[in-house]
């Protein structure tokens, strides 16, 4: 029984920081159709950007509960400068094409931006400890976890929930699933796609950066970070379904668990319990356990 | 200007031309230029790859001064100054490969000196040995490179990661520690494996009754270790080994120190010394460090040492950890083995074959302590080692190392001609502490 709890405690904390990256990478597929390599890079400079504004909220002696206040500013500065910039300078150039094109585009990006990093912020380690003893120690069965940890989940359920709201119950969340199920049409329709398209990518970019921000506090932020995130993000997206919300927020949770199970279980089969979940999910569901099959469009 | 003048002026100009050229070409030959392959981005750049080509960087700019203390104070190697080509090691073994052959068939360096990864050094061993071109591995830690081939051209100056596990494991036993059960963390590769497995072995021979735990391989790079922390507090062991390094090492400690991981058990970490800097005072006290060698903090006292020590750090601003040590070390082994092979061939640039005969069993002082390539048929480096625990210094405001056991290298090395698995098997015989 307690060992059944530490796995799902583990689970829910890994699912949580997955989730919040996934989300954004499943809704840029949703409404672009790009599936985005640079989505790590995203992850990558955001936890830098959380590197370098925390240490300015230091060294201005703002309290140490302001730093969260940091991590969240520099999540949507890195997507306020970002977003913007990459999608009407680049993507928009590419967008109708195929598929696997951009998905070539978005790999140079990732190669692009690992080095845009290191001439930015080196290759030495930043530290952005401070956010991290801010919510004192939590016991939970028989051990104890850092109070951060589990505010990571509460971030999560406020990012899915927030986007499952957005979505679903505002305007602006009707426009964007317009644009997700038939573009042509929402288009004829009056809605201005470019603006949709911008907004959904701005938005995508936050989250991958949110969730770099708030995983700087527990890491030594240096170069290569992007890499393990955005493998085990594409699991969490296949598993669930190349653009659906729930089907995120799912293949996290499986993922998670997966790999929890494992780790305490059967260690030697860690990342071989994340994939062995993926086939078996192909297998019996090749679109993903919430994507419906679609007709081709001729 | 008559005929004659014009032809005298012409003459002459061409002369000049010809002895300038001449001059620019035997120059061009009076330089060892040299390959230097090393972590520049990447995991592994900020512990391992950048530090230990500042160290080389500062030690070739004073050999080409002249400017090293005796023995080494001669210009460059042999009078010749080194010219070095510096490659990033970063994007796997197939690639290092190809960079590899580009450098020797290529860019025509005289000889190579490099490799952090042990995949990478496996892989790049059996191209250099093809090539027949010579190649030193730095840092790389795989007892596997000479115990399971042999090679005439691949050299290696650094001790392999048995010496770290066996050091640790006696570091416990001498300092009394009671070990019913013990756990371990180590990535999956090369690296990792044959730690837990040195690890393993070495306390079968001191604590034949401790029996091993939680036994964690999370992939390299893997940056999240809650679930493996959580695995490793609901174990009853008292010791947690494990060889993590670089950005896993200090995102394990960032996540496991305020989950109370290093006062529920006593943490043993292999090649953990080039995370005090960095950490500072989030570095846990009371953790069993090594650092793969004698070096940083735990290194012997020696003029060499001191030398070194502060060109690095007046170059830096920071004290040198373990991997500028052990590129220091091999650039000063092959300075050494070339100026011995100029004074048998009478002063000439040496061959490959020749700087190769050299270095087969050579001995020569580092600022770690003294290097011996006596196992591996002379091509494999044993060297002494020490391991300390961590205490933070109120007054400094600086984390130090404190209660240092030093370790001869034929205490914690398997004897010439062993395998390091089937030593630690049979209980370590013949070693001499």
């Amino acid at each position: 029984m307690d060992l059944a709890l530490t796995i799902l405690i583990d689970g829910a904390i890994y699912a949580s920081w997955l989730f919040i990256v996934a989300l954004g990478l499943t809704l840029i597929f949703g409404v672009l159709k790009i599936l985005n390599i640079a989505h790590g890079s995203f992850y990558a400079i955001g936890a830098y950007a959380a590197a370098s504004i925390v240490g300015l909220f230091a060294a201005e002696k703002f309290a140490p509960a302001f730093s969260l206040v940091a991590l969240l500013l520099a999540a949507v500065a890195v997507a306020v400068i970002v977003g913007p910039l990459l999608e009407r300078l680049l993507l928009r150039r590419f967008y109708g094409r195929d598929e696997v094109l951009l998905v070539l585009v978005t790999y140079a990006l990732f190669l692009i931006l690992e080095d845009v990093s290191k001439l930015i912020w080196g290759v030495n380690p930043y530290y952005v400890t401070e956010p991290y003893g801010l919510f004192g120690d939590v016991s939970l069965g028989s051990l104890f976890y850092v109070g951060y940890d589990l505010a990571i989940v509460a971030v999560a359920l406020i990012c899915g929930v927030g986007v499952w709201y957005g979505l679903n119950r505002t305007v602006l969340g009707k426009i964007v699933l317009a644009v997700i199920h038939n573009d042509e049409i929402a288009a004829s329709m009056g809605i201005n796609i470019g603006k949709v398209y911008l907004g959904a990518f701005t938005f995508g970019v936050f989250l991958a950066a949110l969730g770099g921000a708030f995983t700087a506090p527990m890491i030594s932020v240096q170069p290569g970070i992007s890499v393990g995130v955005i493998i085990v993000s594409f699991a969490v997206v296949i598993i669930g379904g190349l653009g659906s919300i729930g089907g995120a927020a799912i293949g996290a949770l499986i993922v998670g668990v997966a790999r929890s199970t494992a780790v305490h279980i059967w260690p030697a089969a860690e990342l071989f319990s994340i994939y062995l979940v993926m086939a078996a999910v192909l297998i019996f569901r090749p679109e993903g356990l919430f994507q419906r099959a679609v007709a081709r469009r001729i | 200007m008559t005929k004659g003048t014009y032809r005298r002026v012409m003459t002459a100009g061409a002369m000049l031309a010809a002895g300038l050229f001449a001059a620019g070409a035997a120059q061009a030959q009076q330089t060892f230029k040299i390959g230097i392959v090393t972590f520049l981005s990447g995991q592994a750049a900020e512990s391992f790859g950048v530090p230990a080509w500042n160290g080389g960087k500062v030690l070739i700019d004073e050999l080409n001064k002249g400017a090293a203390p005796a023995p080494y104070n001669k210009v460059g190697f042999g009078g010749l100054k080194i010219e070095p080509v510096v490659i990033d090691e970063n994007g796997g073994a197939t690639k290092q490969v190809q960079e590899l052959r580009n450098l020797y068939q290529r860019d025509n360096v005289d000889f190579v000196i490099g490799y952090v990864g042990s995949g990478d050094c496996l892989a790049v061993a059996p191209a250099a040995e093809e090539l027949k071109r010579l190649l030193i591995l730095y840092d790389c830690g795989t007892p596997r490179i000479f115990e399971d081939a042999k090679y005439d051209y691949v050299f290696r100056t650094a001790a392999t990661g048995t010496m770290d596990n066996v050091a640790l494991a006696r570091y416990l036993k001498n300092s009394n520690v009671k070990i019913e059960k013990f756990s371990m963390i180590n990535q999956d590769y090369a690296w990792g494996h044959d730690s837990r497995s040195d690890f393993i072995g070495a306390m079968s021979s001191l604590y034949p009754n401790a029996k091993p735990e939680a036994d964690l391989l999370p992939a390299f790079g893997s940056g999240q270790y809650g679930t493996e922390v959580s695995a490793l507090m609901r174990t009853g062991s008292t010791v947690v080994h494990s060889s993590l390094w670089g950005g896993d090492l200090q995102a394990f400690i960032l996540q496991s120190a305020p989950r109370g991981l290093f006062k529920k058990a006593t943490v043993v970490l292999s090649a953990a010394d080039h995370a005090v800097p960095p950490l500072g005072d989030k570095m846990p006290e009371g953790a069993i460090i090594g650092a793969r060698g004698a070096y940083g903090l735990m290194a012997p006292k020696s003029a060499l040492n001191d030398w070194f020590w502060k060109i690095y750090q007046d170059a830096y601003k920071v004290y040198p950890v373990q991997a500028p040590y052990r590129m220091v070390q091999s650039i000063l082994g092959v300075k050494s083995a070339i100026e011995k092979a100029m004074e048998k061939n009478g002063g000439k640039k040496p061959t490959n074959e020749e700087i190769a005969a050299a270095l087969r069993g050579h001995e020569w002082d580092s600022p770690g302590g003294r290097i011996r390539m006596v196992n591996g048929n002379g091509h494999q480096a044993i060297q002494d080692i020490a391991i300390g625990k961590t205490k933070w210094n109120a007054a400094t405001k600086s984390m130090e190392i404190v209660d240092i056991q030093r370790f001869p290298a034929e205490c914690v090395n398997a004897p010439a001609g062993q395998k390091g698995q089937d030593w630690l098997k049979a209980g370590m015989p013949g070693a001499k502490c």
